[in-house]
Order: structure tokens, then C-alpha cells, then sequence
């Protein structure tokens, strides 16, 4: 049997997401190959050829590539895919979006979001926002699935994959690329933070994220936030962490001013450390955090910065 | 332009679903129906281009049980023009789904296809790519803005790092985010005028689409519970259990 990953990536480094679907196509046994579609991606191809029990890594380059358009990304993939029993990709908004389309093109059903692999036909994902996980064996000839990537262990470098460069076909380019408008930070990324500080509506307004911010720099953590506060605009949408938005488990998750919906359950349920600060003790968040402040931020989260000083940080 | 709006009725977004006991699947005896949230904004998204005199009218679909029927009559009701109901109690995967739309795409001839990002209860974020695979056509997913500009549609999608913005010529699918718009309540005049507005019934038969699923259900269970912790008093507590207890500071 033989597994194609195909990584997430920036152009310019391979991203941790990578390493965790490397880990869920281990599981399903066979051989793996790892797909670097990107352009001016080279380094990021020597750095997948690392990743331990990968045999061969693919480079694809092309402009539409290197923006991760899907029509470019599906008939890539369906050139090369022939002889795979099975192609993953992490579930990140690359992923879930030209995934599908390979899945439909090759007649088979995308396993969404998986965050188990039980045998290589059988997975299991969370549905209804992670109220409930169902196992589902798959009957398809292909096995195509995006992998949830904090529920996998990244796997490590140790490898020595060749590389081989493969031509991405002229599709007709179909959609365009127009522009794209980052959020710059030197914080680590939500996904991969160890450490994760998030905040509500009752932040109050975007201002007040510097106080969360403050502690996400003493503790080296990301920020993140509620849909509540990214649609009144505190933050811009990428902190958006739950059902919708995006799924962490970090080893310390601090939510602050934040309710705890079943939609943002959704996203951080799965952290190994809960904290919860909140002034309202009957919120529905302290029924998961391990530890709960009932307080008022504004008061709270700078004193907390002060203590996290006296011991060092 | 003519814009055709798949609709999925989903347990109600408040509703904490259950197990059921036997591991089969979730609980959905008595518990509060409505439209998939995404779909109501896909449908808002459809009237508001009907609004700017950007289309003429407004084609909704529904696959689903007889209950389905009210989901397109709530579409209906904030201004979708005629309905399509595919009856059926069978499970039906996306890739079914997008099998079933792309035949009545084929009937309809719709030039743009608006569909929700996912459906908030099997989660799958599949449908709206995979008919987009099936037609060749382009598409423009997580959109949390559309703007046309003569046969060309520029979508601004909510992506992993920041928007994205891509362009393309139509015949096209868009995916919705959360804040590509507000969804209008229906008004009780026009949701006695929608009872009025046509629904055809059709059939998974009509189409010659195969049902059968890919994935088989072996088990539904409940997630590993968290246990609730403790309480706190004060922060200085609060910064020495984190260091001392949890050894995660
Ligand atoms: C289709 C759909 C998808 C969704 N997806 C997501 C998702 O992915 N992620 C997500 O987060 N939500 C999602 N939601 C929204 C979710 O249902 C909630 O509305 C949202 O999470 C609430 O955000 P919040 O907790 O910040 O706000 P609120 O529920 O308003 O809570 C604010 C909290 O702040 C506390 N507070 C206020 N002031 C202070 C203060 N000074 N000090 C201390 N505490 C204070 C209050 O006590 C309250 O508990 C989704 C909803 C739908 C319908
Ligand atoms: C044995 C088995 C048991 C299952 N049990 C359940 C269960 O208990 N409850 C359950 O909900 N699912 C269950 N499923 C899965 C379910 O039948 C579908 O596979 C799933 O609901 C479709 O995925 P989605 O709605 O998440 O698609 P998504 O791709 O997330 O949907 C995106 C968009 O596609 C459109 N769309 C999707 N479906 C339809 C539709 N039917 N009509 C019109 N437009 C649509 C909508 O615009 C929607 O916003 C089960 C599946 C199997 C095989």
C-alpha cells in the first residue's frame, strides 16, 4: 500500500500540520510519499525529505500553486494519484478546500477532519461541534482525508526521502489569484502555540487585547478569540477558535471573558490545561476549565501578568 | 442571473445533541429543526444580489426528509423565489448531495451556486468543492465578501492566516462564512406569501443518483468528558497551582 501527504506549507518552511498527517498515514501502513505543491518551494521539499518514514517527496511548482488555488491543487493531484490506496492532507483551510474536490473527481467520499486512524479503512471524526464521534469504515477504492492535526503526534526528522520534481498541468486557469492580506505576527501560530490566550466579547472592544497580548508575549502563547469577538471586529478572523473557526489543543488554554458556547468548546476542549476567567460563575465554561477565576478581567489578567513576573517571566 | 441555494435542515445550532444508548448514531426524537446557520447566510447573500438587481430570481434546494419542506419554505420566506424538494429519509453524503445538485444544476442552468461552508451537524465542509469538481466549475469557498463585476465575481475568503481574494469568470460556487453577512428574520407578510411560492417534489430517482453510502457508521459515541476543576480565589493562587500543580507555567 502506498500513502500520499500532501503538505501545508508556506513556500518557505513546512508547517508542524504536515508532520501530524504523516503520523495518522503511518498508522494506515504502506509507504509515504509527501507532495510539496508550491512555488519557489524548494527548501520546503529538503525539509519534508527529513520528516521520518517518508520514502519520496514530489515538488510541483507553478504560480497558482504557490497561492494553494484549488482547481490548480485538485488536477495536480489527480495526476499523480493513480497507484495511491490513499491521500491525506492536513485539515486547514487549504486542505478543506480543494480536498473535496479530488474526493469527487475520484468518485469516492472525503473523511473529513479525522482525529483517529483505527486500521487503514477505518477512522474516527467528531461531529455535531465534537458532541459526539463517530467511527465510520470507508468501502471507497481511495481513501481521501483530511486529518485534524492536534490530535496527531507530530512526527520527528530521521529521514532521508529523494526528491524528485513532478510537472503541475497547464488546467485552464479557471480562478485567479487577486490578493492576499496576512495577519503579521512574531507570536507563534494558533495551531502549533503551546500556549494559547483567548478573549471574548467581554474584552469590550480590540483595544483591550493588548492586556492579553502582554501575557501572549511574556509566555511565548498565540492569541485567540471567540466568534462573538471577531464579529464585533476586536480581532481579525484567523483568531477565531471553535466549530468554525479553528481547533487547538494546546498544553495551557486561558479563556477569558468568554462564555464557552458548544461552538467554542468545539476548538479547545482537547487543551490538557483549562483556565478560566470569568466574572459571571454561573458561565458554562467553568464546567470544563481545570482551574476557574471568577473576576473581573480588567483587574485579573494584569495581575496575573504581575505574578507570572515574579516568577520569571 | 439565476442563483440556485442548497438549504440543510440540521438540529437547531442551541441544541446539545445526545448519544443514543445503543452507540447507533445521536438522539434526534423532539429536538428543535432548523436551517443549517451557513445556509441562511448563502440565502441572504442570494437575496441581497437579487436586491442589487444583480439576479433574477432565486432557485432553493432542499435533500431530506418531509421536514425539509419547511426549511425551504423559510428561504422561501425571506425571498427565495420557488423551492425543489428532494424527498428522501435515506443518509445522504455530501458526495450524493453534490451528485443530486449537479443534475438539477444541469436542468436549471444556474449561473452561480451559493452554498453554506458546512453544515453544523456531520461537520463535513465537503458539499459546495466536490459539486464544484463535478461541474468544472471555479469556486470561491469561506467567503466573507462577494463583489461582481460584469461575468467576473471577486470573493474575499476567510483563510487559515488572514483573506484571501480570488477572481473568476461565471458559472461559479461560493461557500459562506460566518461574516459574509446578517441573515434577515422573515417578516409574517412574507411568510403568508411564501406558502403561496412553488415547491416542485421530486425524487433521489429522478435523478438516477446512487444513495448508497461510502462510509459505513460502525459507532457514535460520546466524547471523553472533561471533568469540571476547581475554583480559584485569587490570581497569585491561580499562577502557583498552574506552575506547581499543572507544571504548565
Ligand atoms: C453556526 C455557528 C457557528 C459558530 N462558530 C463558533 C466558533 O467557531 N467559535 C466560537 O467561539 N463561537 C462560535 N459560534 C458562536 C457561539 O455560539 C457564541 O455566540 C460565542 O462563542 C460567544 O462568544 P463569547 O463567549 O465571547 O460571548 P458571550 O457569550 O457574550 O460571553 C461573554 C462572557 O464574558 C464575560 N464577561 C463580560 N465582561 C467581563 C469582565 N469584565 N470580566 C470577566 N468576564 C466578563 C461574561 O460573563 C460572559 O460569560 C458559532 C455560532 C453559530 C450559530
Ligand atoms: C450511517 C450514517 C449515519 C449518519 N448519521 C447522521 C446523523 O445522525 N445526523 C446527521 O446529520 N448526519 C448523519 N450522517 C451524515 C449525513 O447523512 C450526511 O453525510 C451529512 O449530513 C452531509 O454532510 P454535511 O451536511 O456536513 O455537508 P457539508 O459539506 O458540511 O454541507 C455544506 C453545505 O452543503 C449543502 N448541503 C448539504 N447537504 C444538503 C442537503 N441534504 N440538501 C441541500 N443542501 C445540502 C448546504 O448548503 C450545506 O450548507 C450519517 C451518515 C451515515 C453514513
Amino acid at each position: 500500500m502506498a500513502t500520499l501527504v500532501i503538505a501545508e506549507h508556506d513556500n518557505k518552511s513546512l508547517n508542524e500540520a504536515t508532520r501530524a498527517a504523516v503520523t495518522a498515514a503511518k498508522k494506515m501502513g504502506g509507504d509515504i510519499h509527501i507532495l510539496v505543491a508550491g512555488q519557489g518551494a524548494k527548501s520546503v521539499a529538503d525539509e519534508a525529505a527529513k520528516v521520518e518514514g517518508v520514502a519520496k517527496v514530489m515538488l510541483a511548482e507553478s504560480d497558482a500553486l504557490g497561492h494553494k488555488m484549488a482547481e490548480a491543487l485538485e488536477s495536480l493531484v489527480l495526476s499523480i494519484a493513480e497507484g495511491y490506496d490513499a491521500i491525506l492532507a492536513p485539515a486547514s483551510t487549504v486542505g478543506k478546500n480543494f480536498m473535496p474536490r479530488v474526493a469527487a473527481k475520484l468518485d469516492v467520499m472525503l473523511i473529513s477532519d479525522i482525529t483517529s486512524v483505527e486500521s487503514a479503512d477505518t477512522f474516527i471524526r467528531p461531529i455535531y461541534a465534537g458532541n459526539a464521534l463517530m467511527t465510520v469504515k470507508s468501502s471507497d477504492k481511495v481513501k481521501v482525508i483530511t486529518v485534524r492535526p492536534t490530535t496527531f503526534e507530530k512526527a520527528g526528522d530521521g529521514g532521508s526521502a529523494s526528491v524528485e520534481t513532478v510537472s503541475a498541468p497547464d488546467a485552464a486557469a479557471k480562478s485567479a489569484f487577486v490578493s492576499e492580506e496576512l495577519s503579521k505576527s512574531d507570536r507563534p501560530e494558533l495551531g502549533a502555540a503551546k500556549i494559547v490566550i483567548s478573549g471574548g466579547r467581554g474584552m469590550g472592544n480590540g483595544e483591550n487585547f493588548a492586556i492579553l497580548e502582554k501575557v501572549a508575549d511574556k509566555l511565548g502563547a498565540a492569541v485567540g478569540a471567540s466568534r462573538a469577538a471577531v464579529d464585533a471586529g476586536f480581532v481579525p478572523n484567523d483568531y477565531q477558535v471553535g466549530q468554525t473557526g479553528k481547533v487547538v489543543a494546546p498544553q495551557l488554554y486561558i479563556a477569558v471573558g468568554i462564555s464557552g458556547a458548544i461552538q467554542h468548546l468545539a476548538g479547545m476542549k482537547d487543551s490538557k490545561v483549562i483556565v478560566a476567567i470569568n466574572k459571571d460563575e454561573e458561565a458554562p465554561i467553568f464546567s470544563v476549565a481545570d482551574y476557574g477565576l471568577v473576576a473581573d478581567l480588567f483587574k485579573a489578567v494584569p495581575e496575573f501578568e504581575e505574578e507570572l513576573s515574579k516568577i520569571g517571566y | 442571473m439565476k442563483i440556485l441555494v442548497p438549504v440543510k435542515r440540521v438540529v437547531d445550532y442551541n441544541v446539545k445533541v445526545r448519544v443514543k444508548p445503543d452507540q447507533t448514531g445521536v438522539d434526534l426524537a423532539n429536538v428543535k429543526m432548523s436551517m443549517n446557520p451557513f445556509c441562511e447566510i448563502a440565502v441572504e447573500e442570494a437575496i441581497r444580489m437579487k436586491e442589487k438587481g444583480l439576479a433574477e430570481e432565486i432557485v432553493v434546494v432542499s435533500i431530506g426528509p418531509a421536514g425539509a419542506q419547511e426549511t425551504i419554505r423559510t428561504a422561501l420566506a425571506m425571498g427565495a423565489d420557488r423551492g425543489i424538494h428532494v424527498t428522501t429519509d435515506a443518509i445522504v453524503e455530501p458526495l450524493a448531495v453534490a451528485k443530486i445538485l449537479a443534475k438539477i444544476a444541469g436542468e436549471e442552468s444556474p449561473e452561480l451556486i451559493i452554498l453554506g461552508k458546512q453544515a453544523i451537524d456531520d461537520d463535513a465542509n465537503a458539499t459546495g468543492q466536490m459539486l464544484g469538481a463535478l461541474l468544472g466549475w471555479p469556486q470561491g469557498t469561506f467567503a466573507s465578501k462577494v463583489e461582481k463585476d460584469g461575468d467576473t465575481l471577486k470573493v474575499t475568503r476567510e483563510i487559515d492566516g488572514g483573506l484571501q481574494t480570488v477572481s473568476f469568470g461565471l458559472p461559479a460556487i461560493v461557500t459562506t462564512d460566518l461574516r459574509l453577512n446578517e441573515p434577515r428574520y422573515a417578516s409574517l407578510p412574507n411568510i403568508m406569501k411564501a406558502k403561496r411560492k412553488p415547491i416542485d417534489a421530486k425524487a433521489p430517482e429522478d435523478y438516477g443518483v446512487d444513495l448508497t453510502p461510502r462510509l459505513e457508521v460502525l459507532k457514535v459515541a460520546e466524547p471523553p468528558k472533561r471533568q469540571g476543576g476547581v475554583k480559584v480565589e485569587t490570581v497569585a493562587e491561580l499562577v502557583s497551582k498552574l506552575k506547581n500543580e499543572a507544571g504548565v507555567l
